[in-house]
């Protein structure tokens, strides 16, 4: 049963920011608005019951009244800071986004190829709805999904990315949001649609990062479009302060012979739950799904990926790993539906989970819903801790102890890093792993 | 160098160890055999520092020290070396990265410089040369996917980059050919000197034709039964150990 008087409040906070709206902005927006509130309104948060949510409890949250964030307050924020707790200096767009609003002071922009456009969903809305019509909310379903809906109800900015046919962007697009975080518990709803039209290439990371340590809720959704051939990859690292909650859907819908990667780096929030879905909806299309996953304390990260395979040929690969300490509890549900249409389908996932501590805790459940009988689907998961025999062995080398734990850490996490494509992402999540990961802390006791 | 006095060792409720006694002076090369399950490996683990045994009595010198007090790390910074019976496969670390991260910690522990990339990677290159193996194969994460002879030679090419004091060979000799059987014993040979010493634990007497050994010791049920020396290894060779198993049942 949703509570009526959460429920209110956020019924009460959609009439006052409809108010303090200088635009009303185009009327299908505002209908899709408004249709998502009452959606909202019907389903309340999920609770424990809710299959979909049943090792991830978000009571917390749905009991606190979040205001909406004030707009961009940047007192002080400098762009290096705002490299320092990202990727560091990367040459490429950056567009930061400040307590949900656009800041044009903090961001940079660089020449791209004519016809793309980088920027604001705010100001797109305003410049050029047509572009965004065919695509904005078609794809992230708010009927389906509380936060979807409470994020497309109070929909107001985020970024906007557009590749016309055959437009390559060498450089990756970099997105931060950064909550500053001002005492009373604060909402931000960023909305990301990134659409690449037929045989253009971009790639785009999105960072979500904090600048204090108060409690506050990011509850984003980003929508990507790939059309026929178009090479799509998308990072994100999610660096929330310890106390925040955040939740966040992607929605890749693809076409044929697209190829799109999403690599997913988690390593902040006291609740985190990421909800990662790509439609496979046209034939030889390359899917790739990646995670990492580093809890520690008493964080809770939850990964939700569900890939579908509605049409034949098509290929996805997935991994998935997470390190857990302290009593930091993960989880990974892995969905696969092969449609009954969607022959010679090639999927593979895996899930790997490194617990340092004898508290901490990981659910991992794989659900494969295979309706065609000429597929090849595999899946695998494991929980474990390091490998005393591997740890003998360096040290019999002449390695410290906490050294060889903390190399055999990085080893199974840096894996994932490497996955990535794109150059200065991978280089700069490399160093940042190096400081983030737990080193020879948690001794297990030996019987 | 090393001596051991009495030590007995057991895991769980086993008792593998009873009462093991061997002295090795520096320059000496000293071979170890006996029958499966004899504690041949037991003892080499011990040596290194494993702790899934537990060592119930006796001491063990090594340099001077309590051997027995210090911890693998500190062993293998004061030149202490096991190749492994069975190399351990360790993704994402590259055997380079490994043996840098160890010479190092043991050249600070001495109170020497850490050596820089050019004059480490001069090191390994010669050392690669020395166990003919492929360059290649250091950049890869440490002994993933090899093939047990290169397993093999991977645990003597790191003895040759960390030039132990004390070198402890674990049936290095076992699934070779004889080439390789050839190129590990060189490479043992090269380490050979009047400052080091090496014990080789082995089943067969096949890899002492080319690392002739001072001295043959035969362990037989956690105990070494007898000792001698190189001409022990070809008697046992000629008789079988149902020929030590006879002996200490008469005894």
């Amino acid at each position: 049963m949703p509570d009526p008087s959460i429920l209110d409040h956020y019924a009460s906070e959609f009439a006052l920011v409809a108010g303090e709206r200088e635009s009303k902005g185009p009327a299908w927006l505002e209908l899709l608005r408004e249709a998502a509130l009452q959606r909202f309104r019907e389903m309340g948060f999920p609770t424990l019951d809710d299959e979909e949510w049943k090792y991830t409890n978000v009571a917390p949250l749905a009991k606190t009244a979040f205001r909406a964030a004030d707009g961009a307050a940047v007192d002080g924020l400098t762009i290096d800071h705002l490299d320092k707790l990202t990727l560091g200096a990367m040459d490429c767009t950056h567009l930061v986004f400040v307590n949900g609003s656009f800041a044009p002071q903090l961001s940079r922009l660089r020449p791209v190829p004519d016809g793309v456009r980088i920027g604001s969903l705010a100001s797109e809305l305003q410049r050029s709805p047509l572009l965004l019509e065919p695509h904005l909310c078609r794809h992230a379903r708010f009927e389906e999904h509380a936060f979807v809906a409470l994020n497309t109800a109070f929909l107001r900015d985020g970024a906007f990315v557009h590749l016309p046919r055959r437009k390559v962007l060498t450089e990756p697009v970099h997105l931060i949001y950064v909550t500053t975080g001002n005492g009373s518990p604060r909402v931000t709803h960023p909305r990301n649609l990134v659409v690449a039209e037929e045989g253009s290439q971009v790639a785009v990371v999105e960072s979500y990062v904090s600048l204090g340590d108060s409690a506050y809720f990011t509850n984003a959704v980003t929508e990507v479009v790939a059309g026929g051939g178009a090479v799509v990859e998308h990072c994100k690292l999610q660096r929330e302060s310890e106390r925040a909650y955040h939740v966040a859907t992607l929605q890749a819908h693809l076409s044929r012979s697209a190829h799109f990667a999403s690599h997913a780096i988690s390593l902040g929030g006291a609740l985190a739950r990421n909800d990662i879905n790509a439609v496979l909806d046209a034939e030889g299309i390359e899917c790739i799904l990646n995670g990492l996953y580093l809890a520690q304390g008493t964080q809770h990260i939850d990964n939700h990926t569900f890939l579908d395979h509605a049409k034949p040929h098509c290929s996805s690969r997935e991994v998935y790993k997470g390190v857990l300490s302290g009593r930091s509890h993960g989880v990974f549900n892995g969905k696969i539906r092969v449609r009954k249409d969607a022959q010679k389908t090639d999927a593979k996932q895996t899930n790997k989970n490194l617990l340092l501590s004898e508290e901490a805790l990981v659910d991992t459940k794989p659900q494969l819903e295979i309706y065609a009988d000429d597929v090849r689907c595999t899946h695998g998961a494991t929980i474990g801790q390091l490998d005393d025999d591997a740890l003998f062995y360096l040290r019999s080398r002449g390695l410290g102890q906490d050294d060889a734990r903390s190399l055999l850490i990085h080893a199974f996490a840096t894996d994932l890093i490497e996955r990535i494509p794109v150059v200065p992402v991978r280089t700069g999540l490399e160093c940042l792993l190096m400081t983030r990961l737990p080193v020879g802390i948690e001794q297990k006791e030996r019987a | 160098m090393l001596e051991i006095k009495n030590l007995r060792a057991k895991v769980g409720d086993r008792e593998i160890l009873k009462g093991i006694n061997l002295k090795v002076k520096v320059g000496e090369v000293h071979a170890i055999m006996g029958p499966n399950g004899s504690g041949k490996s037991t003892l080499a683990q011990i040596l290194a520092g494993r702790e899934t045994y537990e060592v119930t009595g006796g001491e063990v010198t090594y340099q001077g020290e309590d051997l027995l007090e210090m911890n693998p790390e500190d062993r293998a910074r004061q030149g202490l070396f096991l190749a492994f019976q069975y190399p351990v496969e360790i993704p994402g670390v590259s055997t380079t990265y490994l043996l840098r991260a160890g010479l190092n910690a043991a050249r600070k522990q001495q109170g020497l410089e850490e050596l820089d990339a050019m004059d480490f990677l001069t090191l390994v290159k010669e050392k690669a040369k020395l166990v003919e193996m492929d360059e290649s194969l250091m950049n890869r994460s440490v002994n993933e996917g090899f093939s047990g002879g290169e397993k093999k030679r991977n645990e003597i090419f790191q003895m040759a980059v960390l030039q132990p004091k004390l070198a402890i060979l674990d049936e290095t000799d076992s699934g070779l050919d004889i080439d390789a059987l050839k190129i590990v014993a060189n490479g043992v040979n090269k380490l050979r000197g009047p400052d080091r010493a090496i014990i080789v634990v082995t089943h067969y007497q096949r890899l002492l034709n080319y690392i002739v050994p001072d001295r043959v010791h035969v362990l037989y049920e956690g105990r070494i039964v007898k000792s001698g020396g190189k001409e022990l290894a070809l008697e046992l060779e000629d008789k079988g150990y149902s020929w030590i198993e006879e002996k200490v049942a008469h005894a």
